[in-house]
């Protein structure tokens, strides 16, 4: 064992590259020599190397604060890889391939006959409260019957070595971009390491989300025309869509580019006039995407969008409504929604979930909320939940009454020991908690992510990892071993 | 191509070249101060009057100083005709259209505004400005060609050399605008040998000096210096050959015909310059009806190809 890894030895948490010994795991052995070798200024050289780098490419992602208003900050990145042995990611790609099939039948399903409800397997009190079901979308059939075409799903490890699924974002998943860049940084900065090593490759993101969308178009025989729609440079996600964009060689637009006219299509508005437009990938949230159906003083929106979807002249994705599923209360059906769709066992374990609105979870949760994780049902970026472990006795006594006033809106989890990787701080190596963000695509077949965006808590002890409260990322190896 | 990203583009050039004038402009002027008489001329006012923006420096501003002038020209990040604003401008419309530009287009955009500010505190005292300066010009002299090398030679670049040719030749007349109200005063002779240096001066802030001796082949003389930078269409930065490259441009866009007739209209203006006879209140006037005509020009484009379908 070596003294720079000193931090690790009876480390209370599942260590990605490193056992309790201290010793490197098979498939990092590479790694944990050549960081090793590194001495404290060479460490910090690289980890600078790698900020200048990230500041020239202009990787970025936008945060307010009421001080400064939308700032613009670096992408926050730590320099050593997190590796997962590629034996290990194929079980995990599986689990994922069903679990996103599953949710595109359940939410087919709840736009339909509701089949799960009549059969009892879902109740349909949940649905009744859900606030991502969208009324409007009833009876809609998208192409192939797929309403979640990008999903992102977080994924993290327990002390007990297995990884579970932590929850599915099928609204407006963000993070791919990062991933993808995130390599690109690591070249630059340990060149070596892939003499070494040779991490599957992740770059044919782009060209499978293009595929995808692609296979998407109404207009069968004609080049489909694919845009990206984007709030605008204020949204935190700006560099993204426009990464995703120029990737994909499509126009990047936002909703005053595009206009429906009396047709029911949807055109974009060019120097030489309007062009027909067959598919959008957008990025604004359902309810600001149509001031005619939802939100009216939607500005990001255009205006008979959703007209066109019904009419089959355009095809949206994520389709509207998807955010459904999108839902922690859903979440901790998915077994049973899994089996029911799939006749499966779930490939992938959900975390154990209490839903506060079955009366004796409500007790058993308000008792031990000190132990617990509270989460909302519907928030997303690691906002407004509750770290029992983490809090005080006022915030638990303020959380119980939220609990208390709207039971179906919470859920609770059992605090996870969720794994560690090594991580650069001040020239020394020292265990961070990470999670995991792979993508799945849904077009004609399904793609995942070779590994994923893999995000870190910088903070010691931490295990909040959103980039807009401290957390940073690191870059995804899948290796063989 | 959509028009929003028409105007972005087209914008990213007008800035960029703003900012390489502007940084021109002021190199310049700083070696001159070096070579003339104390007090001959206003040092650095001509410099705020020659971008347009007197009114905003004066109501910031209660006294002309030299380094206050320069560092609201460089610096002042609420003056939005500085050089950094105009850096940042054009790096936020090439944010908004990171899609259309090759990716190294946009990094050396991005790096160029970081720099720009991070070092702008060695702008403040002369010894460090020149190098500050020249530093902005070799930065967008190294996008303009990068772009040209690396991005499809599309409608895209169309737009982009629009913007950079419509404001090189705005900023050209008003260069050549301001130094000739700035001349020497009549009732002093014996100043008479600094009149030249001042033209002398005025082709350098272009990189035109050598060029106008290669193709003069002729001592510094107002008329001449007049007749090169309006007219010398193999020079790429006087109003001709800005005026014809954007002809060029517009050629291959759809629905160009009311732009075209005015660069007809500005070739005609600029073929009928009548250098000989001109003293400094004609020629003001002339360049008022040459800046009135790329004003139109810009109004057309702006009305033809970015408000059109709005």
């Amino acid at each position: 064992m070596s003294e720079k890894f000193e931090a690790f030895v009876d480390h209370p948490f599942y260590d990605e590259m490193i056992t309790p010994k201290g010793n490197a795991r098979a498939y990092a052995r590479k790694l944990y020599h050549f960081i090793d070798k590194l001495d404290s200024s060479e460490l910090d050289d690289r980890q600078k190397g790698a900020e200048l780098a990230i500041k020239q490419m202009g990787i970025t992602f936008r945060v307010y604060s009421k001080e400064e208003g939308a700032v613009d900050r670096a992408w926050p990145f730590d320099i050593i890889p997190r590796i997962i042995p590629r034996k290990e990611w194929i079980t995990v790609e599986q689990g994922l391939k069903q679990r996103v099939t599953a949710l595109n039948l359940f939410i087919d399903d709840l736009y339909h006959d509701q089949k799960i409800i009549k059969d009892n397997v879902f109740p349909q009190s949940v649905l009744d409260k859900s606030v991502n079901f969208r009324e409007q979308c009833v009876g809609v059939n998208p192409p192939q019957g797929i309403w979640a075409h990008i999903c992102g799903s977080d994924l993290v490890r327990h002390s007990d070595g297995k990884i579970y699924v932590l929850e599915d974002n099928l609204r407006v998943p963000s993070g791919v971009s990062y991933m993808l860049e995130n390599r690109l940084v690591t070249k630059r900065v340990f060149p070596e390491l892939f003499e070494t090593y040779s991490p599957l490759p992740i770059d044919d993101y782009p060209a499978e989300l293009f595929d995808t969308l692609a296979s998407l178009s109404p207009r069968s025989g004609v080049n489909p025309e694919i845009v990206v729609l984007t709030p605008g440079i204020y949204n935190s996600a700006y560099f993204e869509h426009a990464y995703l964009a120029q990737q994909m060689g499509c126009e990047l637009v936002e909703g005053p580019d595009l206009v429906v006219q009396e047709d029911d299509c949807v055109y974009m508005r060019n120097i030489d006039g309007l062009s027909r437009v067959d598919v959008i990938y957008r990025r604004i949230d359902d309810l600001f995407i149509d001031p005619e159906v939802f939100d009216k003083n939607s500005l990001l929106g255009v205006p008979g969008l959703i007209r066109a979807w019904k009419a089959g002249n355009v095809a949206l994705a994520n389709a509207p409504g998807a955010g459904v599923a999108d839902d922690k209360v859903v979440y901790s059906y998915m077994p049973e929604i899994i089996k029911y769709y799939m006749g499966e066992d779930a490939i992938l374990p959900n975390v154990p979930t209490w839903r506060c609105m079955d009366e004796d979870s409500l007790q058993y949760v308000l008792e031990h909320l000190e132990e617990l994780v509270v989460k909302p049902a519907n928030e997303s970026g690691g906002y407004g939940m509750l770290v029992g472990p983490a809090s005080t006795k006022a915030e638990r006594t303020e959380f119980a009454k939220l609990i208390q006033a709207d039971p179906r809106n919470y859920i609770a989890q059992p605090t996870l020991g969720i794994s560690t990787v090594p991580t650069v701080v001040h020239g020394k190596v020292e265990p961070r908690h990470v999670d995991l963000r792979p993508f799945i695509l849904s077009g004609k077949k399904i793609e995942v992510t070779t590994g994923g965006l893999t995000r870190v808590a910088l903070r010691k002890g931490s295990l909040v990892v959103n980039s807009s409260q401290g957390g940073g990322s690191k870059d995804t190896w899948i290796v063989e071993e | 191509m959509l028009s929003r990203v028409a105007e972005s583009i087209y914008w990213i050039g007008r800035y960029q070249e703003r900012a390489e004038n502007t940084a021109r402009l002021i190199n310049v002027n700083t070696n001159l101060i070096l070579d003339l008489p104390k007090g001959l001329i206003p040092d650095c006012e001509p410099l705020i009057t020659i971008l347009g923006c007197e009114a905003l420096y004066h109501e910031r501003h209660p006294e002309l100083t030299e380094r206050r002038i320069v560092n609201f020209l460089i610096s002042d990040e609420t003056n939005p005709e500085s050089i950094i604003s105009c850096l940042s401008y054009a790096r936020e419309n090439a944010r908004t259209i990171r899609e259309i530009l090759p990716r190294e287009g946009w990094e050396a955009i991005n790096s160029m505004y970081n720099e720009a500010v991070e070092n702008k505190s060695v702008s403040y005292a002369r010894n460090g400005r020149r190098n500050y300066l020249e530093r902005i010009i070799n930065n967008i002299q190294h996008v303009t060609g990068l772009l040209a090398g690396t991005m499809n030679h599309d409608i895209a670049y169309d737009f982009l050399n629009l913007g950079r040719k419509i404001e090189r030749a705005d900023m050209t007349t008003r260069i050549i605008d301001v130094r000739a109200e700035n001349t020497i005063p009549d009732d002093a002779p014996e100043l008479k040998p600094f009149e030249d240096m001042l033209w002398m001066s005025m082709l350098k802030s272009l990189s035109g000096y050598q060029m106008y001796r290669q193709s003069m082949q002729i001592r510094i003389q107002r008329n001449d210096v007049l007749k090169f930078l309006f007219m010398r269409t193999s020079f790429p930065r006087s109003v001709s050959y800005c005026v014809n490259n954007m002809g060029e441009n517009l050629s291959s866009l759809p629905n160009n015909e009311e732009c075209l007739s005015n660069i007809n209209t500005l070739k005609n203006t600029l073929n009928s310059a009548p250098t000989e006879t001109l003293d400094n209140d004609a020629l003001h006037q002339y360049i008022d009806k040459i800046q009135l005509q790329l004003a139109k020009l810009h109004n057309d484009i702006q009305k033809t190809y970015f408000q059109a379908f709005k």
